[in-house]
């Protein structure tokens, strides 16, 4: 059984190097081969996850050992995979939410030529992805974190044509540079300190090792998770990332690709159990994205960019969880597989609104979209109430876990981070709330929408943008793509009760990650009561702004927060500022020390040696008698050196 | 014949009876090769008398070739039979030669060296033909006056001076006893037999008469004062041991002769002889390797001699003169060690940089391949000075793999030609990779590997011999060598960035298309720098096993 953890990756795998070596002649198969080879990982994932639940809960770790890949003296890495609860809850996350959007994907690029292409791209990501939390070493990880890289590259400009999504590809690039250089830093240092990559050999010798290697090991990795997970401060390139195809926004920019910032935190639990500086460090960074994340999702007006806003946010919530230690380990795999459910569905629906509305994505030209596109409307209302936390639905559960444990950290550390994340519920709610107002409520303001563009009145719109300003005629979805909304609605409602109640994730999932209860100085009830008080709140000022009163078509001024949030709160000024200023200064006083001192040295040596030589040169001057000199002379040093040599 | 023996005929009184001196036993099987070209040499001296004219030319070229392979061939024999390994190699003749592993595989390089510049020699088709008759290199009569009637008469007669290749077997011959030689009259009769020659074919080109005349008077000149000195090396260092054999001489220095000549009562043993006369023979080898400060009859002779001529000099003297330097140094003066590496060191040093240096400025092509000569027999000496057996075979193969690139440069200079004959101005060279990309890129190959640049035989060579003296403590002179190496490459990509990135001159040179005879001799030259480049390693275990001086 252990040996089906190869094929796992090995479909997808299979997929992506037939669809993108195979030629036109697959065009028309290519999006069924895709789906079918992901739904096979799944298929696998699920045989072996039953086989799993069969063994008792010490010994559910498989392993499978490929081939040595790099067997040089005392460097050993091998291709070998780890599936134990944790990879077992990614395998199934993965190859499930991932067969899912295959499905949807065939309905949504239906008219895309390349999309023979694209569900090579996808294929590409899932083996990826698996590889990534399958490896049972770091070196191997390392490969599947940069494969989900070059998919997430590859498919956020897989409409290269147009410059904002190449553009926005290569952000995405650049910024995870800094994030993959940090993880390759942190496997160098685990290197040097333990002399091993495999997972084995450094948590076994993790306790060994001082407090000062471990942080600097736990906060390498911390930025590797920052670049992946779109955490401050690498947290830029996520919202230009919605420029990809949507169920890609779905999969790799919600659902999966995202989380494995958690997925590394979480696997590497010895190492930070070891750095509490880092675990700090930790906690900081999920706390202020989790509120950054929640503020830039508040002022958004393009729908995927505020459920990217939403996303950062969430996973904020994850990795705050996470750095909390045992009592949040747990409570992060976990909201990060409601999250997935929830989030996954909610940009499927908004696929499907744009997808209906000529590919609009500014929420104030939609508007009383329930009536044209019931099933939309239901599965992205539950994936609302999911997201919010409403009572007895998936976000309720893990959510609230993670509030208990935040307060449970104990004291002052532990009160403000249960504000932080009573205040992101509340902001939550309140995004959440405007977004399915603003969608599904309300007039309907997409009508005479007709006229010319209003951002460029004077610029002839393109074919395309004629199409995307003409007055759209909502419509439902095919049932292609509908059915995966509804199978994920259902996973949003019930999936939180089905883990929560009785603590079944928690007893799942503990063999891994150890758990321990914290002292919490309020009870669970009253968090509950409080998270409750908040979301209606959130939901309620929500209904005031964008319920009771029409939506302006035209965005007002703001507010400075308002105005500085939909400028991702100046990310990208920022950036500019400091990054790109500082290293075009950098850069011009290195090319200024280049010319001058480089150079000058460069050429100023080159000169000497000519002028020398004409000088010497000139010694050569063609008479048999100066040469005849200059031998004599040359005899007589040498005669006299050999003497002087022996007086010495 | 032994020195003693030598001695005691010179001081034999007369009633001695001369019935009683023993016949020398000379192991003539062992001397083979030199024997071969010395007989194939005067054999062409009587086809020079008896064969026509017009057969002649045909006749001395296969001699020549034939020779030097049948003397190739008994090299290799000899080689085959175990004379190469320390356990057989031994003293012949006497004492006068040595027949072991660096004189056989230096008499090898040399021989090959040899027949791949006959074929040089032999090249009719670059010069217009005279009339009816085709030409090479060299003057149509050696003895008429540049410009005078007689010349001319010579010219439209169709003459050629077929007297170059015994002048050249002579030559060869004396190469072959050069690093071989095992007593110091040995060595000196082997410079003078082949120096004479190659001062005769110095003053034989075909263009240009003059300046070849006058490159073979000064070549003269300095070579008999270089010789001089040598020669009065030899008297102190007999002086000092009593003896002219290598052995002797080692063991006195030594210490393990303690016995004085009563007729060299007064100098035996004198440390200022030994010094003196050693610094002075070593001189001479320094001047025929072309080391700084000795040097400075090498551009000029270089540049004037005929360039086929010049390949071989360049080549093959340096193959020989550096063979008798290692014997020297390390048979007869190791006891001498701490005296000579200092000195040497300075030598090494100043060759390198001043060779590298002045070759930067040069303009003609010949001049900068002699100035490109003068470094690498610097970078030669820092092998040369690691005084161990790495050191041997570090410049054996260095030796090798420098030989025939050399004489494959020189090849490719005789191509380029215009009305004047060689187009040697580096300004007309500009563009020559446009003109004809294969001559510019295999002048190029040569320039690489003349440069050191990887998997070329020049890197090979380059790191055996810095490797062998980083290994004898000579890591200072191993940054030295590495930064003229840097210098050096400057003057070679020079011209390769001339010939491929400049604009072809409306009136530049044209590239004559040679016999197969020279494209052996290129294709040989770039064989060599890719083999030795990639694949070094059998040449130089080959090198390694023939690291051995006999005693």
């Amino acid at each position: 059984m252990d040996n089906l953890i190869a094929l796992l990756i090995a479909a997808p795998l299979l997929g992506a190097a037939v669809l993108l070596c195979g030629g036109r002649a697959l065009d028309r198969v290519g999006p069924l081969v895709g789906t079918v080879l992901s739904g096979a990982s799944f298929v696998i994932g699920a045989v072996l996850f039953a086989d799993m639940l069969g063994k008792g809960a010490g010994d559910r770790t498989m392993t499978q050992h490929l081939f040595a890949w790099v067997p040089v003296a005392g460097f050993k890495a091998d291709v070998g995979f780890q599936l134990d609860q944790l990879s077992m809850t990614f395998v199934l996350l993965i190859s499930g939410v991932g067969t899912l959007i295959h499905i949807y994907s065939i309905g949504y690029m239906a008219h895309d030529e390349r999309r023979r292409r694209f569900f090579g791209y996808l294929n590409l990501f899932v083996a990826a992805m698996l590889l990534l939390v399958l490896a049972s070493n770091y070196l191997l990880l390392y490969m599947g974190w940069e494969g989900v890289g070059l998919a997430s590259y590859l498919l956020i400009g897989f409409w290269q044509h147009k410059p904002s999504a190449a553009t926005a590809a290569k952000k995405a690039f650049l910024v995870n540079r800094v994030g993959d250089m940090g993880l390759s830093i942190a496997i160098m240092l685990m290197f040097t300190t333990f002399g091993t990559f495999s997972f084995g050999g450094v948590f076994g010798a993790a306790h060994g090792a001082t407090e000062g290697k471990l942080t600097a090991i736990s906060l390498m990795l911390l930025l590797a998770a920052c670049g992946k997970s779109a955490q401050v401060p690498l947290q830029s390139w996520l919202g230009d990332a919605m420029e990809g195809p949507t169920p890609v926004s779905a999969l790799i920019h919600a659902a999966t690709m995202v989380t494995a910032g958690v997925y590394l935190i979480t696997r590497s639990a010895d190492l930070f159990n070891g750095a509490p500086t880092a675990q700090l460090a930790v906690v900081v960074v999920g706390g202020v994205t989790l509120l950054f994340g929640a503020i830039v999702g508040c002022a958004k007006d393009d729908i995927k960019k505020s459920l990217a806003g939403s996303t950062m946010s969430q996973i904020g919530y994850m990795i705050l969880a996470a750095g909390l230690g045992p009592i949040g380990y747990v409570f992060a795999i976990m909201h990060l597989v409601t999250h997935g459910f929830f989030k996954a569905g909610l940009f499927l629906g908004a696929g499907s609104v744009m997808h209906g509305m000529n590919d609009e994505v500014d929420m104030r030209k939609y508007g009383g979209l329930r009536k044209y596109m019931p099933v939309t409307f239901v599965t992205f209302g539950l994936g609302y109430l999911a997201i919010i936390g409403f009572p007895g639905l998936s976000g309720f559960f893990s959510k609230d876990k993670i509030v208990e444990a935040a307060f449970a950290k104990g004291g002052t550390e532990g009160w403000i981070l249960g504000a932080v994340t009573l205040l992101g519920a509340a902001i939550t709610a309140y995004y959440m709330t405007r977004m399915m107002l603003m969608t599904f409520f309300g007039e309907e303001r997409w009508r005479n929408t007709a006229t010319a563009s209003p951002d460029a009145p004077d610029v002839e719109p393109a074919a395309e943008e004629r199409g995307r300003h003409a007055e759209p005629h909502p419509h439902e979805s095919p049932s292609v793509m509908t059915i995966p909304m509804i199978v994920l609605a259902i996973g949003s409602v019930g999936a939180g009760a089905f883990f929560g109640v009785g603590d079944r994730f928690l007893r799942w999932l503990e063999p891994v990650t150890g758990h321990s209860e914290g002292n919490s100085p309020v009870s669970a009830g009253v968090v509950t009561a409080a998270t409750l008080v908040l979301l209606v709140v959130g939901a309620g000022i929500a209904y005031l702004q964008y319920g009771r009163r029409p939506v302006p078509a035209r965005a007002p001024r703001g507010s400075l927060l308002t105005r500085a949030a939909r400028r991702d709160l100046l990310q990208d000024d920022f950036n500019h500022v400091v990054l790109v200023r500082g290293g075009e200064h950098l850069t011009r006083s290195l090319v200024y020390v280049d010319h001058t001192v480089v150079d000058g040295v460069v050429n100023g040596t080159a000169a000497s040696f000519g002028g020398l030589s004409g000088r010497l040169r000139k010694l050569q001057n063609g008479y048999a008698r100066s040469y005849a000199l200059s031998m004599f002379g040359g005899t007589a040093v040498i005669v006299a050196a050999t003497l002087l040599m022996r007086a010495v | 014949m032994s020195a003693p023996a030598v001695h005691s005929l010179w001081t034999t009184t007369a009633a001695d009876s001369i019935g009683t001196i023993p016949s020398p036993h000379i192991e003539y099987g062992q001397i083979s090769p030199v024997l071969i070209v010395a007989g194939a040499a005067m054999v062409g001296v009587l086809f020079e008398a008896f064969v026509p004219r017009k057969a002649r030319y045909y006749a001395q070229v296969i001699l020549a070739v034939l020779g030097l392979a049948a003397a190739f061939a008994a090299v290799v024999a000899l080689a085959a039979d175990g004379y190469g390994s320390a356990s057989k190699a031994h003293i012949a003749a006497e004492g006068a030669v040595a027949v072991d592993g660096p004189a056989l595989f230096l008499q090898g390089t040399i021989l090959l060296t040899a027949v791949v510049a006959i074929f040089t020699f032999a090249e009719r088709r670059l010069d217009p033909a005279a009339g009816s008759h085709r030409v090479d290199s060299f003057a149509a009569q050696g003895a008429a006056m540049p410009g005078s009637d007689a010349e001319k008469a010579a010219v439209r007669a169709g003459f050629t001076t077929t007297e170059v290749f015994p002048l050249s077997l002579f030559a060869v011959a004396g190469m072959l006893v050069f690093p071989a030689a095992n007593d110091l009259l040995t060595l000196f009769v082997a410079l003078e037999v082949l120096s004479l020659p190659l001062y005769l074919l110095c003053a034989l080109a075909r263009r240009k008469r003059l300046i070849s005349q006058e490159a073979a008077v000064k070549y003269f000149l300095l070579g008999a004062f270089s010789s001089a000195f040598l020669l009065f090396g030899v008297a102190l260092l007999y002086g000092y041991s009593g003896s002219v054999t290598y052995a002797r001489i080692a063991e006195v220095v030594d210490g393990t002769v303690q016995n004085v000549d009563p007729a060299l009562a007064g100098t035996m043993g004198n440390d200022a002889l030994l010094l003196i006369g050693a610094a002075l023979v070593i001189m001479g080898l320094l001047f025929k390797v072309g080391a700084v400060p000795f040097h400075m009859w090498t551009p000029d002779v270089y540049q004037g001699a005929p360039t086929p001529v010049t390949g071989f000099m360049a080549a093959a003297t340096k193959v020989a003169a550096f063979g008798a330097l290692l014997r020297l140094l390390y048979v007869v003066l190791p006891g001498l060690t701490w005296d000579w590496r200092p000195v040497m060191w300075g030598v090494a040093i100043i060759t390198m940089i001043g060779g590298a240096i002045v070759a930067i400025t040069q303009t003609d092509i010949k001049r900068l391949l002699a100035y490109s000569s003068i470094a690498h027999a610097g970078f030669i000496l820092a092998g040369v000075i690691a005084a161990s057996p790495n050191g041997i075979s570090s410049v054996l193969f260095y030796l090798a793999a420098y030989s025939f690139v050399t004489v494959g440069a020189f090849a490719v200079v005789t191509l380029v030609r215009d009305a004047g004959g060689e187009a040697t101005h580096l300004s007309k060279w500009a563009g020559l990779g446009r003109r004809s990309p294969l001559v510019a890129a295999v002048f190029a190959v040569f320039l690489l590997a003349f440069a050191g640049i990887p998997l070329t035989s020049g890197f090979a060579g380059k790191f055996a011999v810095f490797k062998a003296a980083a290994a004898g403590g000579a890591v200072p002179l191993v940054i030295i060598g590495v930064i003229s190496s840097a210098i050096a490459a400057f003057f070679y990509i020079r011209v390769i960035v001339l010939m491929f990135f400049s604009e072809p001159r409306p009136d530049g040179p044209t590239v004559a298309v040679p016999s197969p005879l020279t494209m052996v001799t290129i294709g040989v030259g770039v064989a060599v720098v890719l083999v030795f480049g990639i694949a070094p390693q059998y040449f130089l275990d080959l090198a390694g096993q023939a690291g051995t001086f006999a005693r």
